[in-house]
Order: C-alpha cells, then structure tokens, then sequence
C-alpha cells in the first residue's frame, strides 16, 4: 500500500512520518514514537484504554487511523507530566493518585485522559454526570469508586459530598449510617 | 486487531470525493468519522481497496435554519449535534438521541451521515430521523436528488444510497420544543440498543424492531384518532419481525416497544 | 473525608503512636503509573528484543471438528513471513495441562488431527512486523470436518460424543463417588431443593496475554510473561520445554490484571520460547481481546443442585450440594476448584449434616481455571441462594434466618462438617452491620409503600453472609530486606503484585520495624534469578503470607543489627532496641548515647537477611453485604441502588488499597449478578467474544459502594492478617441475585439464575404471571 506522510503534533511537538494508511493512530503512538502509555486492551472501540486528545477531545485512538490525525495535535498521558515527564502536578493525574483510582494502571493513561476531556467540555461534574461520562472506559480492578472520586477531585469538586447527593438520591437508596468508603 | 491495508485518499471537496466514488466504484468506500466502517475493518469483516476520507470537509460540517427546516451537514459529528443550541431549539429531539450513541469518545468521531449510511437497524439516529419525517440529500455526478427518510432505509445494512453517491445533508422539520421524546433501552449504557423509542409530534420511529429502522404506524394511526396513549402503545409492535440476539428474543422485543412507546408518548404529551 | 463505619475489636494497628501501619499511604506506584504509564510486557523496549518476530497463531473458528488439510504455502509466501509452523513442526510432548485429569486429555501445541475449541491454536505466524502477522495468518488454509459440539454439561455426562475417545469418557474427575444417601433429610421438617447455574465469566483483564523470549548464548531463555507467578510460570514452562527450570529465565514486566486467569503458564508461553529457539530470533506475542475472549481461560461454570432441609423455627438441618463443573476442552485448574466449593459448601452456618459432591466433564468450549474467588463464590452462591429458599418456604425473614444458623462467636476455632477449620469470625456480628448500616427496616418499609402502590419499578433486598478462605493451600512465602549504605532497602517478595500496591504495602510494612521511610524503600518482584522460589499473587495469599514474610523478614534483620551494633556500642543486644524515628540501633533508656543507623552498620558489611514464613494453614474472612436494587417489571431491568459491605479480613495494613481490593470486587460480584455471562451456542460459538457483546459494566452501571469496617484478626500469624482480595466478589454477588429475586417475591418469584438480565429478568415475570393467572 502506498505510504501517506503525515505530519502529528503530539504533547506540542511536532512529528512526521511516513505511514501505512491503515496504520492505526494507537499503533503510531505506541510504535512510531515510543509512547507506550497508551493502551490497547479491546477491537470493538469499547474498552477505552487507548484513549487521548485529538485537537482538545478524547477519542479511542485505536478507532482512529494516523492518517486522520494528520496535521492535527494529540495529547496522551505523558503529555500531562510536564517538561520533565515525571511531574503529578496536573490535577487529574493528582487527583488519581490522592484518591487510589487506580490499581493494575492499564485503564488509567485512557481513563485519565477521558477524565481530562470530560472535565474539559463540562467543569461542573456531579457523580451520575462523571460516570456516564466515563461509560466508554472499561476497568477491571477499581469497581470505579475511586475513579469516580478522583474525576470529582480533578474537577473541583468535594467527592464525599457528590457521592451523598447520589445516594440519598432515591428513596431505595435513603439509608442512615451514610458511609461511602472513603476513610475516616 | 489490524485492518487489510488500503489506499488512502483525503479530497478537499465534495466534487473530489464524488470523483473518486464515481472513478473507483465498488472498491472505494466513504468514510466521515470511521465510527461504523473502522470497526468492522479491524475485525476484518469489511476490507475497502480505497477510503475516502470526507471527515474533515467543512463543506459537509454545519448545522443551519433553512426556512422551516434544519439543514445538517452529513459529516457533522454527534457531539456537534448533541451540543447544538440550533438544535436544542429548533429539534430538540436530535441533540437528545445523539447523546445516547456510543460513548463521548464515539460521538467526538462519528458523524450523523455515517450513521444513516451505515443503516444499522439498532442506531440510534436513523429512528430518530424517520420519525422526524426527515429528508436525505444526496449526490453524485449526475446531480442531487432527495430522498425521504421513509425510504432511505431498504434492507438490513442497506440504503437507497447509490454506490457513486454521497449523502451530503439531513434536513429536518423544525419541531420546536414540544411532543417529544426518546427512551433508549440498554443493558449497559454504551450498548447499542435492544429496543428504543423515537417519539415526535405523534410519529413513533422504533430501532432495533426489524432489519430496518420502523415506524409504528398502527400507534401512530390509533393516535391520530385520539386513542389514549395507553391503546395506541399497545399497538406499537403491530406488524414487526424483532432480531433474536443474547439480548432479547422477538417478544421481549414487542413488548419493550410497547413499554417504551408508552413512557415517550407520556413524557411527549408532557413537554 | 467521607464517613466509614467502624467497628469490631480494634486490633491495634492504628492504635501506636506514629505507626505508620493502619494510614493511608498513597502509593508508591503511581507517579511512574501516571506520567510514563506502566511498562507492560507488549511496551517492553528490551535491548534483547531488538529485532524480534512477531507470533501470530492462527486459531480454530470451528468448535469440534477434524483436520483434514493444513495448507501453510501461500502464508509462507506473504511479506515479511519468516516461518508458518504447524502441529508437525513442534517436537515437543503435548501437555497434559491439569495433573489430575485423564492422561489422554492432553492439548496439543498447535493442533493436527482435532480441534476442540474455537480458539484452539492450529498454525502459528512468524513475521517480521507486527501487523504482517494477520496479512499472512489469513492465508493458511486449513480444511475442517465439523464433529458435533459438546457444549452442555449434561451432554457431556451422557459421554455419547467424546471430546478424547481415547479416554473413553468426558468425565475427568470425580469428587466423593458415594451415592447421596436416601435419608439424608429424613429428620427435616421442611425440604426445599433447586437447580442452579453458577455461570461462566470471563475474567476480562484488561491487559490480554503477552509473553516475548530471547534465548542466550549460554544456552537460558528469557522469558517475559503477563502472569500472577513467575516462578510456577517457568517451572512450567521448563517441563514443557523438556530443560531444566534453571535454565529458563522469567521476568514479570508490570502486569495489567489477572483475577486468577494468569495463574500458572499458558501453553502459549511455551510456543514463544519454543519458535524463539526455533528460528534463532527473539519472539514477541501478544493477543487481541477477541482471541482473549476465547484463549485465555474462564471462571465458574457450575451447575449445581442444592437441597436444604430444616425445622419451621428456621433451623437448618441438614444440606447437600450436588456439582456438574465444566472443565472446557482441555482441563486445566477448573477441574480443581470444586475442592474448594466442597470446602466452603457450608458457608457460615453451623449445619448439622453437610454432603457434596462434584464431577467435572470436558466440553467444546474454552478451558476454566481461577477467577476472582475460584471455587469459593460458587460455594457462597449456593448456600445463600439455599438460606433464601428456605427462609421463603417457612415464611421468615431471610436475614433472621441467616442470624439463627451462623456459628456461633464462641465455638471459634470451628470446625465444620467437612473438617475445615475456621480460624476466627463473627458472623452475626458482621450480619448486624450489615443491616444497621443499611438501615434494613427503613429498606422493608420502602418496598412495601411499592408494593402497596402497585409501582412498575419495585425495590429488592439481598443479604449475604459469606466465609471464605484465604491462602488456601499456599501458606509458605519468602522475603528478603536488604538496607544499603545509602539509607535506602530493598525488599525481594515472592509475591507477585498486578495492582495490588505491594511495593507500599511492603514498604509499609519493613517501615514500621526499621523506621526506613517508605520512600526510601524499594519492592521488587517477579524475576526468578533474584527470587528463585515465590508462590506469586493468587487465592488472597499475598499479605498473610508475603508480607509477614517481610515482617519477620524486618525483624530478622533488626537481630542481625542489634547483633552487630552491640559490637559498636559496647552493649549488650538484650539492651538494644530499634530507634525507628533515626533508623537506628540504640540502647534501651539511654536517649543521647551513640546510636548506630542501619546505613551505617550497612557501610561495614552487607546488612541483608532473606526468610521463609510459613503459616501452616488458610484463614477464613467473612462478612455480610446488604444489596438494594430497583427492578424494573415492565423491562426486566435491574438497577443496584446501593451496597453495604462488611468485609472482616483481620487489621488493616493501609486502608486505601484494602477499600480498592473491597470497590473491585464488589463490583465484580455485582457484574456476575447482573451482566456477565460467556455465552457459546449449541455449537460451540462463543457470541461473547468481543468488549461490545460481553457484559463487562462501566461506572455507568454502578453505584458507589458503601463499607463498613470489621476487624477480626487470626491467630495464624502475629499481626492477624487475612487475605481480602476475592471478599468483595464473594460476598456482593449473592446478595445482588437476592435482591433481584426479592423485588420480584410478591409475585411468587423464588430464583432467577445469574446474570439477572432484563431479559431474564423480564421472563421469569411473565413466567409468574402466567402461573398466577
């Protein structure tokens, strides 16, 4: 097949090569740049490890082919570690840390990142806003509660707070003794 | 999983685009946001020799008023759609259904256009334009030409869309505010359908209830004679032949029709 | 900080001052976690893996069938094909994956003669990039006579259609071969019994399978596996291969989750090394999800029949657990794990007369072996599902039905009928938790204002209680601490962590002793030339075993010091203690005098002790979880409102990993209740094998989790721990199933089988109905 320059600039800088058209823009990350963070773990665009940023909002970059990334500006996880590629000062990825949601970490570089554009496209999350925002994003390990807490805490807000409010949202769920986990 | 390779090609208009369709036929498929085509791709159940990329085409990206329609451009993504104050206003409907499609990564891809030529009876959107009494435009070399939602959609996966054609808009009926409403009916909230319920104005567009997306026009006929909601529900399933999946079998089917057709004609009523 | 209650006798972990133990470290996993993300073995840039090839295994479509014809040539010609290798290639013995099992039901590497799986490896695909390898997978050609499917257990029991003729049966073990006595219930007042379905789940890690191997000069293997053991992996793997263990290196990259399904080697290891040996190349493999969902084994799949009998007070009397397990085609750890389910057939109750039995087939479909809870949540199931019937047959509540037969507190350690012993437990107590905290009548008068109103959506309360066991089988672990001049320690663990935070939980643990900061402490793992014996992390055994290990480990070494320093300080070692806030040897009521660091003693001779912990016997956590749900009766669908659980595994270590273990398996549980099932058709078809078709939840469909704090330690090791990562599982989903059921009672609903989707959900209503009407 004939190969398409393409030109990406992923974390601000600027990358070019020369790609199989069906080379998938997870594939281009991963292989072509060494930026393995981002993560494959389905074939039905259902799972969403392989999350990023295309031009400011998340897609599946396993849905995406490089090709439609050309001239285009992507940002993965690393790109939230500053210059240094080790800083936690982003919020989200604090707040993942903070809150413990994350365990194995192989949902995590695409859950940080949905979290990321969630929170991008609408600042003023409540809990059900934050989990049907993550429905694209599949984890094994954490049951979701401290990914959920920890999207809450990216975006400002009080996640014990928020999980209250869920909860006594219905009388099937009214119950004293509130506790949501979260330690004392 | 990997997609059989293919050659690539990205017009800078729509005439580009009609020109390779008409050039290479049957070989080279269309692709917007790559949503429908990319995944059956990768599972290597559709292997294009050539992909014509019309996602970026902003001639094809617009939501506008056009007298007493909405004009939506065929490459316009479900995000556009579901963020749209045109809409919000004039279709309320739409924006409505096309938070529903896949997840929020889908909907920063997918495109209205591909889901209509996608023509999988268990989308959302199709439903949604065929009770919405919509029009498909399409064209091709030979011109444009219109075709109405009620007949856009032939056969399972397929549409009235000629292979050197492209559907370049949807224009829709400015509803307003009133009459309408959607319940989708999922085991989990990213799943496609089992069975939902488009409700607009009296018309009931249904997914998932045949090899096309369906009208329940026994509903719609008893509500046009002033049955009460609860009768002309009742008739919803009249005439369809529901998928049997690990979802759903054929009755579970009719009667979530006839459940959903009920609570959207309520909350229609009420809005 | 939200609210968590707590309750139970403080073990005292928390109680020290500035102990370190009982707080909630953040872990020291993450920064590398959440900047670089985790380094997988599909992301390893190894310098030995430069130029490797790439395995693509071309697997069977078709369930059971023979070969007729294999045609490899036109792959061979494919670019960038270095070599197709068939069945006839390989010339190494099929293994016969589970020890126990008929000798004939061994599974060939790639497969020549029959397949019996769709997913079964027939020709395998080397190449030099990584996406030539399905261009040319495409292209072998194998011919297939389809043979009728064995998909249903009791199919398989009739041994008409044989997955191994040479075995001459599908049965591949037996457990207890005495018939069922006729009398068994004969002093019961009430008899209820009931076919049950404990389905088969996937245990959908998010990471698939991976291995790479590269093979030295020096004639040793290295060997790169996604796995929860890396030293049984290379034994493994060493007998496959026919080399002594030694010979073969493993090395655990991050690993992206297990729940069971990554214990032990996968065959496909062993083809990696093999084809890496074969060509002379290093050779990378990883799965596709949809091979996943096929290749990698599966969980459960019990269909069991429970008898309860008792007296009309509520008394159970006597029970009986009858098990067809499904082994799939070739049997692997599956055919065990009804040892387990036999173990824990008698819950938390104190049951005079307990029998079971278990016989285990091979079917079409692909093979079973652990997954979260592995023969314990079938177990749990089972006799919670068994409490239900009998509390609505004798019209009593289900929760006082439970509290009347638990053991009682005083008669721990209790032994059951089946011999097991149970190291501690308060079972009503954790039951009363779990119903105070959920404020159960509040729930009751809830759904009977629904009930009274006639509401499509009805509420439904489910209450488990739930025993189970930890490090069952494995107590042995070793561990080394090494200080270094430098102030920092390392720590080797046999253990074998995929999220579980071992490197803090460890760290943590050597801490608290040496006074070392947790930062300044290194966890390493997973690569048997350093660790050469380990039994890795599986069956909730990795604190109880692992990091008490490195407990006695630290304390080891705080001897070896004090030995060292009383040398130094002129003292006696009895007159030594450790200043933990200097990290230091002092002497005993003397503040001022000379001390001596472990860094410094470190600086004079290597300061590094390696020990073995041997716990001797299992542990037995339990709990109660209190589950609300909404049941839709129009739809069929099922909503968990909310989720209190009791999970008592002993003192907790650092309370935010033990909630994370608690969140996953409560969700895991929930999904099995109401989502998760592999599905295969009559012919063997799996029409689960994608993300898109399988019922794996997302945060949308799920609440937040509330939890309760329970604290009993065990006597079986000195800081009380059990194990707590299958609890959450074990316990939500048989209060989830109940919940749904009790929504639905009103109507004269007694069972709905998992997963309680809407569908079947939805026909069980109309089934009721029916008969209503």
């Amino acid at each position: 097949m004939t190969g398409v320059k393409v030109e990406i600039t992923v974390n601000g800088r600027t990358t070019t090569d020369e790609v199989e058209p069906r080379l998938l823009l997870a594939h281009y990350l991963r292989e072509n740049l060494g930026l393995k963070a981002t993560n494959i773990g389905c074939d039905t665009t259902s799972c969403g490890a392989c999350t990023v940023l295309l031009d400011g909002e998340s897609v599946k970059s396993c849905t995406v082919l490089a090709v439609q990334a050309d001239q285009l500006a992507v940002t993965t996880m690393e790109g939230l570690a500053g210059e240094s590629g080790d800083s936690l000062d982003h919020p989200v990825t604090a707040a993942f840390r903070a809150e413990h949601g994350l365990q194995c970490g192989f949902c995590t570089p695409g859950m940080v990142m949905a979290v990321t554009g969630l929170i991008a496209e609408n600042p003023d999350l409540d809990e059900r806003a934050v989990r049907e925002g993550l429905e694209g994003n599949l984890c094994r390990c954490t049951g979701y509660h401290n990914i959920v807490r920890a999207a809450l805490v990216a975006a400002g807000k009080d996640p014990d707070a928020e999980q209250e409010i869920e909860a006594l949202s219905d009388d099937a769920r009214t119950a004293p003794g509130f506790s949501v986990g979260s330690g004392a | 999983m990997i997609p059989v390779g293919f050659e690539y090609a990205r017009p800078d208009s729509v005439d580009g685009a009609l020109a390779l369709l008409a050039e290479h036929g049957d070989e080279a498929t269309i692709m917007a946001g790559g949503h429908s085509l990319l995944p059956v791709m990768k599972l290597r159940l559709a292997a294009p020799e050539l992909i014509v990329d019309i996602g970026r085409l902003r001639e094809l990206n617009y939501i506008r008023v056009d007298g007493d329609e909405v004009a939506i451009g065929a490459a316009t993504r479900h995000h556009d759609v579901e963020v749209s104050d045109v809409l919000a206003t004039e279709v309320p409907l739409l924006p409505a259904v096309a938070r529903t499609v896949g997840d929020p990564q889908v909907r920063h891809r997918g495109t209205i256009g591909g889901s209509l030529a996608h023509g999988d009876p268990a989308s959302d959107l199709p439903a949604a334009v065929l009770a919405l009494d919509a029009t498909i435009v399409l064209r091709s070399p030979r011109g444009e030409r219109k075709v109405p939602a009620t007949e856009f959609w032939t056969a399972v996966f397929t549409t009235a869309k000629e292979p050197d054609e492209l559907i370049v808009e949807i224009r829709v009926p400015r509803t307003g505010n009133a009459g309408w409403a959607y319940e989708k009916f999922t085991r989990r909230a990213n799943d496609w359908a089992i069975v939902a319920v488009a409700v607009v104005d009296g018309r009931v567009g249904l997914v998932n209830m045949g090899s096309t997306p369906l009208r329940a026009s026994a509903t719609e006929a008893a509500l046009a004679e002033g049955r009460s909601i609860a009768d002309a529900a009742a008739l919803a399933a009249e005439g369809t032949e529901p998928p049997t999946d690990t979802a759903g079998t054929p009755d579970y089917r009719r009667n979530l029709a006839r459940v959903l057709t009920r609570r959207a004609l309520e909350t229609a009523a009420g809005r | 900080m939200g609210r968590l209650t707590v309750a139970g006798p403080t073990a005292g972990l928390g109680s020290k001052s500035m102990s370190i133990m009982g707080t909630r470290v953040v872990r020291v996993e993450d920064p590398v976690f959440l900047t670089r993300g985790a380094t997988y073995t599909d992301d390893l840039t190894d310098e030995r893996l430069s130029g490797a090839l790439h395995l693509t295994l071309v697997r069977s479509p078709i369930a059971h069938a023979t070969i007729t014809s294999i045609d490899v040539e036109a792959a061979r010609e494919a670019p960038g094909v270095v070599a197709v290798l068939t069945g006839a290639d390989i010339d190494l013995e099929a293994p016969l994956l589970f020890a126990g099992a008929p000798k004939q039901m061994v599974r060939p590497w790639l497969a020549t003669e029959r397949v019996r799986f769709v997913g079964e490896p027939v020709a395998a695909v080397l190449t030099e990039e990584r996406y030539q390898g399905p261009d040319a997978a495409e292209l072998v050609d194998v011919d297939y006579e389809p043979l009728p499917a064995v998909v249903d257990v009791r199919e398989a029991l009739k041994d008409e259609n044989l997955l191994f003729p040479d075995a001459g049966t599908n049965t591949c073990s037996v457990y207890n071969a005495e018939p069922p006595d006729p009398d068994f219930f004969a002093d019961c007042e009430v008899v209820v019994t009931r076919e049950i379905v404990n389905q088969r789940v996937a245990a959908a890690s998010l990471e698939t399978r991976a291995a790479s191997a590269v093979w030295g000069d020096d004639g040793r293997c290295t060997l790169f596996v996604s796995n929860q053991n890396a030293q049984g992996a290379r034994d493994e793997v060493a007998g496959w291969l026919g080399v002594d263990p030694k010979s073969i290196h493993v090395i655990l990259p991050d690993v992206g989750g297990g729940f069971g399904a990554k214990i032990g080697a996968d065959p496909e290891f062993a083809l990696v090394a093999w084809t890496a040996r074969h060509t002379g190349r290093p050779v990378r493999w990883s799965e596709s999800r949809s091979e996943n969902m096929t290749g990698m084994v599966q969980g459960r799949d019990q269909r069991q029949t429970i008898t309860i009998g008792g007296s009309r007070d509520g008394r159970v009397k006597a029970y009986r657990l009858d098990v067809i397990a499904d082994a799939g085609a070739y049997p692997r750890l599956g055919v065990f794990l009804p040892v387990f389910t036999r173990m824990m057939a008698p819950g938390t109750y104190d049951i005079e007369k307990v029998d079971s039995r278990a016989t285990v087939v091979v079917t079409n479909t692909t093979s079973t072996a652990a997954y979260r809870g592995a023969g314990r949540p079938e177990a749990t199931s089972a006799i919670e599902r068994a409490m239900d019937l009998f509390a609505a047959e004798i019209g009593m509540d289900p929760a006082e039905v439970r509290k009347i037969n638990v053991v009682a507190p005083e008669k721990f350690p209790f032994t059951t009928k089946g011999g097991v012993e149970y190291d501690s437990g308060e079972y009503a107590k954790a039951i009363d938790l779990a119903l105070e905290a959920s404020d159960y009548a509040t729930l009751r008068e809830v759904q009977k204002a629904r009930r009274e109103r006639g509401d499509a959506k009805q509420i439904g309360i489910g209450v488990s209680s739930y025993v189970e066991i930890t490090g069952g089988g494995a107590f042995v672990e070793n561990a080394s601490v090494e200080v270094h001049p430098d102030g920092t320690a390392l720590i080797w663990t046999g253990t074998s962590p995929h999220g579980q935070g071992h490197a803090t939980a460890w760290a943590m643990l050597a801490s608290e002793q040496l006074g070392i900061p947790v930062e300044k402490i290194t966890v390493r793992h997973g690569d048997t030339d350093h660790v050469p014996e380990g039994g890795g992390t599986m069956g909730s055994r990795s604190l109880q075993t692992g990091g008490v290990a490195v407990h006695q480990a630290s304390l080891e070494l705080i001897d070896l010091a004090k030995q060292r320093a009383a040398e130094i300080l002129e003292a006696s070692v009895e007159d030594l203690e450790v200043d933990t806030a200097n990290a230091a040897i002092a002497v005993r009521g003397a503040p001022g005098s000379p001390t001596v660091t472990f860094a410094q003693l470190a600086e004079r001779d290597e300061l590094k002790v390696k020990t073995v912990w041997d716990g001797k016997k299992a542990t037995f956590p339990f709990g109660s979880h209190v589950a609300v749900v909404e049941v839709d009766t129009e739809t069929g669908k099922v909503t968990v409102e909310r989720i209190w659980a009791v999970d008592d595994a002993g003192p907790v270590l650092n309370p935010l990993l033990c909630e994370g273990q608690r969140h996953g398996g409560i969700a895991q549980g929930i999904a099995q209740a109401m989502l998760e099932e592999v599905v295969f058709d009559p012919d063997g078809q799996p029409l689960t094998a994608t993300f898109a078709d399988y019922g794996f939840p997302s945060a949308a469909e799920l609440p937040s989790f509330d939890l309760v704090t329970m604290e009993t330690p065990t006597p079986i090791n000195p800081l009380g721990f059990k194990g707590i990562g299958e609890a959450g599982t074990i316990g939500s989903a048989p209060a989830v199933q109940s919940a749904v059921v009790d929504a639905l009672s009103h109507l004269g609903i007694r069972h709905i089988d998992m997963p309680t989707t809407p569908l079947r959900v939805w026909e069980a209503i109309q089934d009721a109905v029916k008969e209503d009407g």
